[in-house]
């Protein structure tokens, strides 16, 4: 089997293990209703966590993905109360994810700054912009964003797909064709792996910077979009911190934070491990909700010195 | 418009259930652990649980809403008897409780409120009512003073849901006295620093408290600052003037025990021994509850 399965692999493992310990653990853990449960709760995290896969693919980092989910979410909402369609506002905020993405990718190729001060930038400007348009939790009343919301289907067991998690499911689709099957994602692999070897064998690397970013931001604004849908809601302190679950889910799902080496794939089940922990925890019900930052920060240290064991010597390999 | 009932005896109430009901499974998710208020009401609901003989499953949200939501799901999963959520905020309820509400399990709102469409979402909202402890304050104040005052008070922070509530609770009471009023009023942002600094401006614009019968803070801290700015002018808080606030914390326990304070109105976290037998009786007998339950404040004097 090719090297480049192997962390996937280890990730699909911890995750199966995970559910089989907590099924043996609790009754009614290993149901259609639970997994349909981590789906519809860890649905933003994931689709922004597959944008930030993209990011740390090529090289770079987004820490503004937080930022612009609970951004997207008070506009909507806002907007919603001043009477505008909410397809309206999702198109537009998809686009404006996208146009922000692209300036952070852009001011980070042209003037060569760290990604991490470009998007921790970003990440002030759009908290700074939530608490500009609303302080309040505003609710978001529009029949359609209702009816999105409240929209189930039936999993065999008891369970359902959320219109969250179906969105995110879709664009998991979406962007493994984009990673593996277009040429974009093959220059995105290219950068991260070495941006100079790259950029002599003619990859276009401002092009494939702005547009990473781009996906970034478009994906972290889709996030948003499912996240209002979720609450039926905008919060300027929505989200919080939602980067670093973000990249932490990527990171669990095999993808290399050096760049160049991972599976938009893997980042699906990195996200569903951390859900995992926390209703594991949950379900326990007298375990201090501070084991689950605590567990998730082991599995995370767990698995980043397994990738430097399992395919350091892999990820040499591809770049001579 | 929210129906108010006040639950008297609850507390006593509470020592019969726990004999008499066999073991329930409560899922409770709390907003977080911040300020000294909450960690004590956390604190309180798993203790209280244990002596009702409540499996209580008890999730900490950390202040973010997709937490409490995770956890609300999760109770759901487990099938437990009931639902108890201190929402971190109002909005974005309407799914979750539905689930709830499909799965057949009731939901208890514990101190804020939540906004959804359709009211029959949650049974009812146990929580404490900020207006009664401002009607308390003043009647403590009417009593004392034989309803003749003059009172300086000091607000929390602008537009805070216990301002607003405290300031209009103790006005409706003091409306009922012509010889009672406020003569000055700002905020004090909830803290000792801005207690304190209030009423150096208030010594200086009433002369020294000429006339003044009361000091009004809507909490224990400002009224703290407040006694210490009066020591500093050489005025005497507890014996020239009456002082009287909200919280009952064990600072102004210290200084009602020294006499520089006179009267605190508690705003409880001890608050399980109310909350819980509300919810067993109604698991006992689903009956149509009021949407609102007051937890009955206390008033703390000197003796």
């Amino acid at each position: 089997m090719n090297q480049k399965y192997w962390p996937l692999l280890a990730t699909i493992t911890v995750f199966i293990a995970l559910f089989v310990i907590g099924g043996s653990m609790y009754n009614n853990f290993l149901s259609t209703l639970v997994l349909g449960h981590i789906l519809a709760d860890n649905a933003f995290i994931i689709i922004a966590a597959i944008g930030t896969t993209f990011v740390i693919l090529s090289g770079g980092i987004d820490l503004s993905v937080g930022s612009m989910i609970a951004f997207v979410g008070v506009v909507m909402a806002v907007l919603d109360s001043a009477g505008w369609h909410p397809l309206v506002t999702i198109a537009m905020m998809l686009a404006f994810g996208f146009l922000f993405g692209a300036f952070q990718g852009f001011i980070i190729d042209y003037c060569k700054i760290q990604p991490f001060i470009m998007t921790l930038a970003g990440l002030f400007i759009l908290r700074g912009g939530c608490f500009m348009v609303t302080l309040d939790s505003v609710p978001i009343k529009h029949p359609f964003v209702k009816m999105m919301a409240s929209t189930r289907v039936p999993l065999p067991g008891g369970g359902f797909l959320t219109t969250g998690a179906m969105v995110m499911l879709a664009s998991l689709v979406i962007a493994i064709i984009i990673a593996h099957y277009t040429r974009f994602g093959s220059n995105v692999y290219a950068i991260g792996g070495d941006r100079e070897s790259a950029r002599l064998m003619g990859v276009p690397t401002r092009k494939t910077t702005v547009l990473t970013y781009a996906t970034g931001g478009i994906y972290a604004a889709l996030a948003g979009v499912v996240y209002a849908l979720y609450t039926s809601s905008g919060y300027p302190l929505a989200a919080t911190g939602a980067e670093l679950n973000a990249i932490a889910a990527v990171v669990l799902g095999g993808t290399l934070l050096t760049g160049g080496v991972g599976l938009v794939a893997g980042t699906l089940f990195g996200g569903m491990i951390l859900g995992l922990i926390s209703t594991l925890i949950i379900f326990h019900g007298s375990l201090n909700s501070a084991w689950i930052m605590i567990s998730s920060g082991i599995l995370l240290f767990v698995f980043i010195v397994m990738h430097r064991f399992l395919i350091g010597s892999f990820g040499r390999q591809k770049l001579s | 418009m929210k129906v108010k009932t006040i639950l008297l005896g609850a507390a006593v109430a509470s020592g019969l259930f726990a004999a008499s009901v066999s073991a329930q499974t409560i899922g409770f998710s709390q907003v977080g652990s911040e300020g000294d208020w909450r960690p004590a009401f956390s604190a309180d609901m798993q203790s209280t649980a244990e002596e009702m003989g409540i499996e209580l499953k008890f999730a900490n949200a950390q202040g973010r809403q997709e937490d409490q939501l995770r956890a609300v799901r999760a109770f759901i999963a487990q099938q437990v008897d009931a639902i108890i959520i201190a929402p971190v905020v109002v909005t974005g309820w309407d799914q979750v409780l539905q689930e709830a509400k499909d799965a057949g399990i009731p939901v208890f709102l514990a101190d804020r409120d939540v906004e959804v469409d359709d009211p029959s979402l949650f049974v009812t909202r146990i929580s404490a009512d900020f207006n009664l402890e401002g009607r308390l304050a003043a009647a403590w104040l009417a009593a004392e003073s034989r309803g003749g005052c003059n009172i300086v008070e000091l607000q929390g922070t602008v537009g805070s849901a216990p301002a607003i509530e405290r300031n209009s609770g103790f006005m409706a009471v003091i409306d009922q006295f012509p010889a009672m009023e406020i003569v000055a009023t700002q905020s004090g942002e909830f803290t000792t620093e801005g207690g304190k600094r209030v009423m150096e401006a208030f010594i200086k614009s009433t002369d020294n408290l000429d006339g003044i019968c009361a000091v009004f803070a809507h909490n224990d801290n400002m009224q703290l600052g407040a006694i210490q700015a009066m020591k500093e002018a050489g005025l005497n808080p507890g014996q020239d003037v009456l002082m009287i606030s909200v919280d009952y914390v064990p600072a102004i326990i210290t200084a009602i025990e020294a006499g520089e304070a006179n009267a605190s109105v508690e705003l409880r976290s001890a608050i399980g021994q109310f909350i819980y037998p509300v919810v067993l009786e109604y698991l006992a007998n689903p009956t149509e509850l009021e949407k609102w339950i007051v937890i009955p404040s206390d008033l703390h004097t000197a003796h």
